[in-house]
């Protein structure tokens, strides 16, 4: 078991953990992600790791209500524990001083960009976050991406803060304005991830995107995080998450994260009716049964 | 419940002293069948298959071990179980004494009398096999384990002397598993690591319920917990910890690796990618791990097989394992497509006759050349091609040579890729020195399983390649002894 030292909504429907897992905050890198389950009769889903404390022995994870599983577990608190965490997995970011690099995060994946930002920070790069969101309330992060970056740049996608538009207006008026740029790091929805490599690979500037395929065990053995990459398939559990997103093949990626539409919208609506029925009853007995949905 | 026996057993059985039955006799008696689930009936749940021997059964079956002077059997087990010891014990009717016979060399009696394939050991040597039919080895092994399993004690086994030696072992499969289990008798103190959330490697997430039931993989690794032995699951050695860190930080006198055979090995035709195209090790694994045969109960999904046609590709146990997975997930026509013929089949024996029973069709010397797309992004079909047998390979078997203009289409909307795997790299990468194969296999002595790292031993698959449960656990077996030899005299 897994204790939860302190969860809090970030925005809503986005909650921060801070979990006690001292083997994993020993060994975490930027980039790398672990994969965890409620209970017994849990899916393994997989979350990057926002950040970890190796001399406190935590690890903090960002985690977006999608699913089941998602939604489950953002209704654990501060003191509860989680069944299963396993990691660090994955290759981490390749952290190096390239010059500029402009990071990029959609949504719930600006959490997953921040600790690859700091890090290059803290590798020379001058660092240029562009951070986008639906609105105002899901911005997320704000003030420690500002304190790692050179700059740093909002947009909204209803324009109840910052900039209305998306990620990839600013990307673009960087571009137009000449500035130089070594790389770009992209994090979010697989729409604005795929978007930002076709802007820049007109520009050819190196991009690296990191997926999000369906998982099961997370170390290359059962081969269900596939990816196309350059017309041949990868594991994003032990090749990725992070990939040239030039290379990628973004369609075959959402194809099959489609794969179990019709299992995720039942496992939700099962779970929607049984949240509803416990709350009208609220000295029933907690539930022991599990949820399903989500991902990164 | 009897109380905790004395174990491991050390006086020598007079085998011969106790089947009074002359030899002429014992010959004519007819192997003794194992209850089974009806086919029908079968085809369409994941309990177990075979049901067990009765104890009239398993001392009728024992009554016609020949007691060799040389037995083969024994001679042919790769953990060299002592076979017509613990067979005259049941004659006996000392259930538990031939449990203990048996544990004095095989720490998983339960599952190698389920998965093992005698044929190709035990069974396969046997005399009694020359003249009429070779004992039923498998299925008595099978029955003292279960007679074990419901009336031993095991809150208070014996302990050995504790050494002061730590070991650690990588994988909680049947090498790691019998490596512990070897070295615990020893007094060392064992710690098993394991990557997945259920200690049980390949036996937990390759094994369907229907041949091994997870009930018997947790009372067996229970066993395993009261002989001394510790399990931490969620550990994947190489990233949460590192064996130079386990060595020299977490003060480990020795490390045995039996990580397993890893990546899924895809066939690299068109339309892998297709959704309903899985590797048999992520198809099996959401059946057997995550119990996706039970969703919604159990949160992972598995696409729907109802009526569906479904094929697995390949002649292994692995490949049978998942098309009579398919078959009680509710598949309409279940078909096994080989590239060789049926003589080549991988395969143990009983599972083959057991699928065919089931209703499964077996498409010998086929091989699909494509995946067809139902033009959204889903499986629609597989476009085939014929093989004929050439000359044998470096295998010993006959080469699959495709038939020119033999193509044809067959409609699929699920297909499992079962044709084997390759080295998974995460310890390998990890751990500096440490020297592997072509293919990325670690490199390990055959009869030591020394690593070029002192102090590192491997086994079983990872150091092999793909094999079976029983030679995993061969290696275990050899890799315990030697690191035995190397925590009590230091040398390397």
């Amino acid at each position: 078991m897994f204790k939860i030292l302190h969860a809090e909504f970030l925005a809503p429907g986005i909650k921060r953990f801070v979990i006690e897992a001292p083997r994993i905050a020993r060994k975490q890198k930027p980039g790398q992600f672990v994969i965890l389950r409620l209970n017994e009769q849990g899916e393994r889903i997989p979350i990057t790791i926002e950040h970890s404390d190796a001399e406190r022995g935590t690890i903090g994870i960002v985690v977006q209500s999608a699913g089941k599983t998602t939604n489950l577990l953002n209704s654990l608190n501060t003191g509860d524990s989680i069944l299963d965490v396993v990691g660090p997995l994955g290759k981490p970011s390749e952290i190096e001083n390239f010059g500029t690099v402009v990071v990029m995060g959609g949504g719930v994946g600006t959490a997953m960009a921040y600790p690859t930002a700091a890090a290059l920070k803290r590798a020379g790069n001058r660092v240029i976050s562009i951070v986008g969101a639906r609105n105002k309330e899901l911005v997320i992060l704000e003030r420690e991406l500002r304190e790692v970056s050179d700059a740093l740049m909002i947009t909204t996608d209803d324009g109840t803060y910052a900039d209305k538009g998306f990620v990839t207006d600013k990307l673009r008026q960087l571009i137009e304005n000449g500035t130089r740029i070594d790389l770009v790091l992209a994090i979010g929805p697989i729409p604005m991830m795929r978007a930002v490599a076709e802007m820049t690979r007109k520009e050819r500037i190196r991009t690296v995107v990191s997926l999000n395929p369906i998982m099961i065990d997370g170390t290359g053995m059962c081969g269900g995080c596939r990816v196309m990459v350059d017309g041949k398939s990868e594991f994003a559990c032990v090749d990725g998450p992070e990939f040239d997103g030039h290379r990628v093949d973004f369609s075959v990626l959402v194809q099959r994260n489609s794969m179990y539409r019709a299992a995720e919208q039942k496992s939700m609506q099962d779970f929607q009716r049984e949240k509803l029925h416990l709350d009208a009853a609220p000295t029933q007995e907690k539930t022991t049964c599990a949820l399903h949905g989500g991902g990164r | 419940m009897r109380p905790a026996r004395r174990w491991p057993v050390t006086q020598p059985t007079k085998s011969s002293l106790l089947n009074v039955l002359p030899l002429k006799q014992r010959m004519k008696i007819p192997r003794q069948h194992m209850l089974e689930q009806c086919a029908e009936q079968r085809a369409h749940n994941f309990t177990e298959v075979n049901l067990g021997y009765s104890e009239e059964l398993a001392r009728q079956e024992a009554l016609r071990c020949l007691d060799c002077a040389k037995p083969a059997c024994t001679n042919d087990c790769p953990v060299g179980v002592k076979v017509k010891d613990f067979v005259a014990l049941i004659v006996a009717g000392d259930y538990l004494g031939a449990a203990a016979k048996i544990r004095e060399d095989n720490v998983l009696p339960a599952i190698t009398g389920r998965v093992c394939p005698q044929e190709d050991h035990c069974e396969g040597g046997c005399l009694m096999g020359k003249k009429v039919q070779p004992l039923g080895i498998g299925y008595l092994e099978r029955f003292v384990a279960d007679y074990e399993q419901r009336h031993l004690d095991i809150s208070n086994l014996p302990k050995a002397a504790p050494t002061g030696k730590k070991v650690a072992i990588v994988g909680s499969g049947p090498s790691g598993l019998t490596a512990a289990g070897d070295l615990v008798q020893k007094g060392h103190q064992v710690h098993v690591f394991e990557a997945l959330h259920t200690p049980g490697g390949v036996l937990v997430y390759g094994i369907p319920e229907f041949r091994l039931p997870k009930q018997i993989i947790r009372e067996q690794i229970d066993y395993m917990r009261a002989m001394g032995v510790e399990f931490e699951t969620n550990v994947v050695v190489g990233r949460t910890v590192t064996i130079d860190e386990l060595m020299n930080e977490e003060g480990y006198d020795a490390v045995f690796i039996g990580t397993g055979a890893g990546l899924p090995q895809f066939m690299g035709i068109p339309g892998e990618h297709l959704n309903g195209v899985y590797s048999a090790n992520e198809f099996l694994t959401r059946i057997n791990l995550m119990h996706a045969y039970e969703f919604p109960k159990y949160d992972a999904p598995i696409v729907d097989f109802l009526g569906k046609n479904v094929a697995v590709i390949g002649g292994g146990n692995t490949a049978l394992d998942s098309i009579r997975s398919a078959l009680r997930l509710g598949a309409g026509k279940a078909f096994v497509l080989y590239r060789r013929s049926e003589a080549e089949m991988p395969a143990r024996k009983e599972e083959v006759k057991h699928a065919q029973q089931e209703g499964i069709e077996f498409q010998v010397l086929t091989a699909p050349i494509e995946f067809l797309d139902d033009g959204k992004g889903w499986l629609a079909g597989a476009r085939c091609q014929k093989m004929a047998l050439g000359e044998p390979d470096a295998s010993g078997r006959h080469r699959p040579v495709p038939i020119e203009g033999s193509e044809y289409e067959i409609p699929l909307s699920v297909a499992v890729i079962a044709i084997g795997t390759s080295a998974n790299p995460i310890v390998q990468s990890t751990t500096p020195g440490l020297n592997t194969s072509k293919r990325n296999y670690i490199q390990a002595d055959a009869t030591t399983q020394r690593t070029s790292r002192k102090g590192v031993f491997a086994g079983g698959d990872i150091v092999t390649g793909s094999a079976t449960v029983i030679l995993a656990m061969g290696a275990g077996r050899r890799a315990a002894k030697s690191i035995d030899d190397y925590l009590t005299s230091g040398e390397w």
